[in-house]
């Protein structure tokens, strides 16, 4: 038996090229896009376990309006085009960081976050515009049910936008390093993975419904 | 540091071009069968929206999230595979344990038809 | 009957919210008694540990530490620390029901006894059963893989703290308020804020949400490790069976905890904000809460026992002298279990009424999960056929399990069929089926664990004697305690009343008591073995391999040193310490530095906002809340900021370590 001798570089000096490394073995590839998606995965479930609430409940008006009543498709689809815009710009983003351009990186990422703001946006006017005509989330299960899944969703996005202002500033202080790039991988898997999760949402709880 | 052996690549113009052509078609394409109010079978319209979606979903999975049978060994695919294989244990066997557990429970034909009232006011 | 206790009033104030100094319980003689007790014992403590001056080292070595050996001990002393909490419920609640019979109203009002039956069964489960097998897993997966630490080290010990406060905010009803009256996994309507109206209900929310949090983070950091981390060489199918155990475990963990964490949400809605998920009226639905909790709660059986499996296996193995039998089929069978357990849960509620299709379905997935568990057992007695068997005290408990996990199996088997489901719902018989599984699956192996690992946690080994008694009294009291709830079960009585009116089933419900105390003989005896053990401890003192074993965790010193192994080690096939061994290997002297990650007090900052954040939600003290949450978001996006995460250890310390542990 020969263990073999570590074939490790001596320590690096400097705070960018060991920064924020979570692996700790020469040979060992960075375990956090696996285990991001894997969370990604579990996230998936909730939402999961969040559609088949909505899909047993969602017929229980308890005489308050029904899907007719309150969803505009019009209204929704401004807000998918929005998602769909930004998932495409943190795309182009992603494809600047790759060729190591910080500013077009930065650029990219802003107009990502402006897009995610107005989705909020239009989806913070919705529910209160639903909750002051008297279709709050207290007026029936299938009310309920709707709030808490599209309510998850815009959470999540609304979670992904203080993220990637945090990591704009980050990434203004050091720039392109490695602990950036992976932190901007993540984060492009989660903002994705939000716009995945919507097609579910317009698809099966806006457009079916208003059939 | 391990940095040489990061997942490869976010992907290329030319992907990310295609995923949103994709994706735009198949958004637009339910939106415009619900907005246009398609004449068509009530259960053929909404097999097509969840079909669509699917589809979508694929799609996104393919183009904007890079999950492929090479990345990460194979457990990206794995893993996705194995979510969707629960979700569909969550969802298909919520319905049906609840379907069953209404329609054996709630026999009372005036209850059904409350029921029925109460989603035609909805 | 006994007077209902009546809660407080509801009232409200901008400050304290609805907490008012009426929620105290100094009229509860047993509560106040319990208080003085662990106040009197803390207070010990705290000036012992001022006087030993050991808050420095405590703080520095173990609370910010993101070493997973150290995280793992602390997950184990946790879990011993909520079994004397949940035990003491279990004590309780056999005295009462001994007494409680043809009109006795024992000592226990319905208003205590519903707290305490359902403390034991969170305690039991989630803070004890879950906290001891992740305490294995942490501590045992990464050496017997080869790896430095886990994948994400401190998400580790960030996962760790969270099951800490979600622990404390249990304990902490217990003097400020009250806890659930509602059964351990708190079916609504019950739980619902109709009738269940004081803070009870909502420390159970909070604190199973703050655990879980922690739960589903350590769960995808140990798939992440396993997956990333092995040693060089080290495939998947050469991993020890405790390893893939580990990965099948921390899977169903990632995939079940979201749909818990989910419908726990979905009811603290109903509660706080008047939604209508699980209530009777407006559509609510409270089938539908059921129906989700057991799509969690199945898998989380396996969950639990999934591990001991494995911890079995490394134990029959290593004291037979003899490679496991059928490692392939162990490996499918536990993935068979992980799939086949999410197409069972139905059989938590075949009574609710979904019909004969939906039983029939539910019934037989029931009766076929069994058969990969049948396979196990099989697996390890072909092991010890013609094995050189080592009857020490781990192989003691595993012959126990064998023989009680059996007998577990066959009345779920039993349970299965659901019109015999029909009689026994809802039943002592129930009671005693999972009990007989987790107490004769779950505990034994967390005890042949402790038995089997202490040595290379802590280079000696437990007390023999004692180890010995431990298990006797566990095994013959288990019998005592929970066969007589069998035929309570067929005759009919049911789960979860303080009182009875059949004189007759008392003498079962006195034999059951006298099984209870004879446990506690056994967790008595476990304590008196770790106290005279540790004094024995140069006595006691073994080298790295004591049980000469098979797997890589005994290839390093005992304990490990903090970096685990000096250098990697390349991997040939399954059993490498055993081949390794039989070429006489001894490690190189040739060192290089070691990259570790550095300790940080983030985790425990996190939890202790989480801590403060589930009781002021309690409480609906809605400053401190939304206080402590910002306070949170600040730790947590101020952790984002630090890029010094790690460091190196150098050669001559490394060389040192070797060195000292040489000796040893």
């Amino acid at each position: 038996m020969s263990p073999l001798d570590v074939t490790q570089p001596a320590p690096a000096t400097g705070a960018g090229a060991a920064a924020g490394h979570d692996a700790h073995g020469g040979h060992h590839a960075s375990p956090t896009p696996i285990g991001f998606w894997i969370y990604l995965m579990s996230d998936c479930i909730i939402f999961g376990a969040l559609f088949a609430t909505y899909a047993v409940l969602g017929y229980n008006y308890a005489g308050g309006p029904g899907p007719k009543d309150l969803f505009e498709p019009g209204f929704v689809a401004v807000e998918t085009a929005l998602l769909l815009f930004s998932s495409i710009t943190f795309g182009l983003g992603m494809l600047q960081a790759d060729k190591g351009r910080l500013n077009g990186t930065l650029m990219w990422l802003v107009v990502t976050g402006l897009l995610g703001a107005g989705f909020i946006a239009m989806e913070i006017y919705e529910f209160r515009h639903l909750i002051h005509i008297g279709a709050g989330p207290d007026r029936s299960a299938f009310l309920s049910a709707f709030f808490v899944l599209v309510g998850t969703h815009g959470l999540h996005v609304t979670g992904g936008l203080i993220w990637l202002i945090t990591l704009v500033i980050q990434l203004r202080m050091h720039g392109l390093i490695g602990a950036n790039m992976r932190r901007l991988g993540t984060l492009s898997m989660f903002w994705h993975f939000l716009d995945l999760v919507w097609i579910g949402v317009f698809s099966f709880v806006y457009l079916v419904r208003l059939i | 540091m391990s940095d040489h052996t990061q997942h490869a690549s976010h992907g290329t113009m030319g992907r990310l071009m295609i995923g949103f052509a994709l994706a735009a078609i198949l958004t637009i394409i339910p939106f415009a069968l619900v907005m246009g109010e398609v004449e068509m079978e009530r259960t053929t319209l909404i097999g097509i929206i969840m079909g669509l979606g699917a589809v979508q979903i694929i799609v996104h999975l393919v183009y904007f999230l890079h999950v492929s049978g090479d990345s990460e060994e194979g457990w990206t695919l794995g893993s996705t595979l194995l979510a969707i294989i629960i979700l569909f244990i969550v969802l298909a066997g919520s319905l049906w344990v609840m379907h069953n557990m209404n329609v054996n429970m709630m026999p009372m034909p005036d209850m059904d038809q409350m029921l029925n009232l109460q989603s035609q006011q909805g | 009957m006994s007077t209902e206790q009546i809660q407080p009033a509801e009232t409200f104030s901008p400050i304290f919210g609805r907490l008012t100094l009426d929620w105290i319980p100094y009229h509860e003689p047993i509560l106040i008694g319990t208080f003085a007790g662990i106040a009197f014992g803390g207070l010990v403590v705290l000036v012992l540990m001022t006087y030993f001056r050991l808050w420095m080292p405590l703080w520095k070595n173990w609370v910010t530490s993101v070493d997973h050996k150290k995280i793992g001990i602390m997950y184990m002393v946790l879990g011993f620390i909520m079994l004397i909490r949940g035990f003491a419920d279990a004590l309780m609640m056999r005295a009462q029901q001994a007494m409680a019979a043809g009109g006795a109203e024992g000592y226990l009002p319905p208003h205590h006894f519903d707290q305490v039956f359902t403390a034991h069964g969170v305690i039991m489960i989630f803070f004890v059963a879950m906290v001891f097998v992740t305490g294995i897993m942490n501590y045992v997966m990464p050496l017997q893989i080869g790896a430095r630490d886990v994948a994400f080290p401190f998400l580790n010990n960030f996962s760790f703290w969270m099951t800490v406060a979600g622990a404390l905010l249990v304990n902490v009803s217990l003097f400020i308020g009250e806890f659930g009256r509602v059964g351990w996994l708190a079916f609504p309507p019950l739980s619902g804020p109709s009738f269940s109206t004081g803070p009870g209900m909502d420390y159970y929310l909070w604190s199973l949400q703050i655990a879980g949090v922690g739960t589903t983070l350590s769960g995808i950091n140990l798939i992440a490790t396993i997956l990333k981390m092995r040693a060089p060489g080290m495939k998947l199918m050469d991993m020890p069976i405790f390893a893939w155990t580990t990965l099948i475990t921390n899977v169903l963990i990632v995939v079940a905890f979201p749909v818990l964490t989910a419908t726990l949400a979905l009811l603290t809605l109903d509660r706080y904000l008047g939604f209508h998920f699980f209530t009777n009226d407006f559509g609510g639905n409270a089938m539908m809460y059921i129906n989700l909790i057991w799509i969690w709660g199945h898998p989380e059986v396996y969950i639990l026992i999934i591990p001991c499996f494995g911890v079995f296996s490394e134990i029959v193995s290593t004291f037979s002298g003899k490679p496991i039998f059928g490692y392939k089929t162990m490996v499918w069978a536990t993935a068979c279990i992980m799939i086949l357990s999410f197409v069972v849960w139905l059989h938590h509620f075949f009574t609710m009424g979904s019909g004969a299709n939906v039983n029939t379905f539910f019934g037989i997935t029931t009766m076929i999960i069994a058969v990969p568990t049948g396979v196990k057992i099989f697996n390890w007695l072909f092991t010890m056929y013609k094995g050189k068997v080592r009857l020490e005290v781990p192989m003691l408990w595993t012959i126990g399990f064998l023989i009680t996990f059996t007998i577990g199996g066959m009345t779920g088997v039993l349970l299965a069929v659901p019109p015999v489901d029909f009689q026994l719902h809802n039943t002592l018989f129930l009671i005693a089926h999972f009990h007989n599984v987790i107490i004769g699956g779950v505990v034994f192996a967390v005890y042949a664990a402790v038995t089997y690992w202490w040595p290379k946690a802590f280079g000696f080994r437990l007390s023999e004697k004692w180890g010995r008694r431990s298990f006797w009294f566990w095994f013959t009291g288990f019998y005592f305690a929970f066969m007589p709830l069998y035929a309570l079960g067929l005759m009919g009585a049911t789960r979860r009343v303080n009182m009875y009116p059949d004189a007759g089933w008392q003498p079962y419900f006195i034999v059951a008591a006298f099984g209870a105390f004879l446990i506690l003989l056994g967790i008595v005896s476990t304590f008196i073995n770790f106290y005279v053990s540790i004094m024995n401890r140069k006595a006691l003192a073994c080298g790295n391999d004591p049980w000469d074993a098979r797997t890589l965790e005994w290839a390093t010193q005992s304990p490990p040193a903090p970096y685990n192994f000096p250098q990697d080690i390349t991997v040939r096939g399954r059993e490498e310490f055993w081949r390794m061994k039989q070429e006489g290997f001894s490690w190189s002297t040739n060192y290089a530095p070691i990259h570790m990650p550095k300790g940080t007090a983030t985790g425990v900052l996190l939890a202790a906002g989480a801590l403060v954040f589930g009781f002021a939600m309690v409480w609906y003290i809605w400053w401190l809340a939304l206080l402590s949450f910002l306070g949170m978001l600040v730790i947590g996006i101020g952790h984002t900021f630090n890029y010094n995460r790690d460091y190196y250890i150098p050669v001559d310390e490394v060389a040192a370590t070797e060195a000292k542990g040489a000796m040893a």
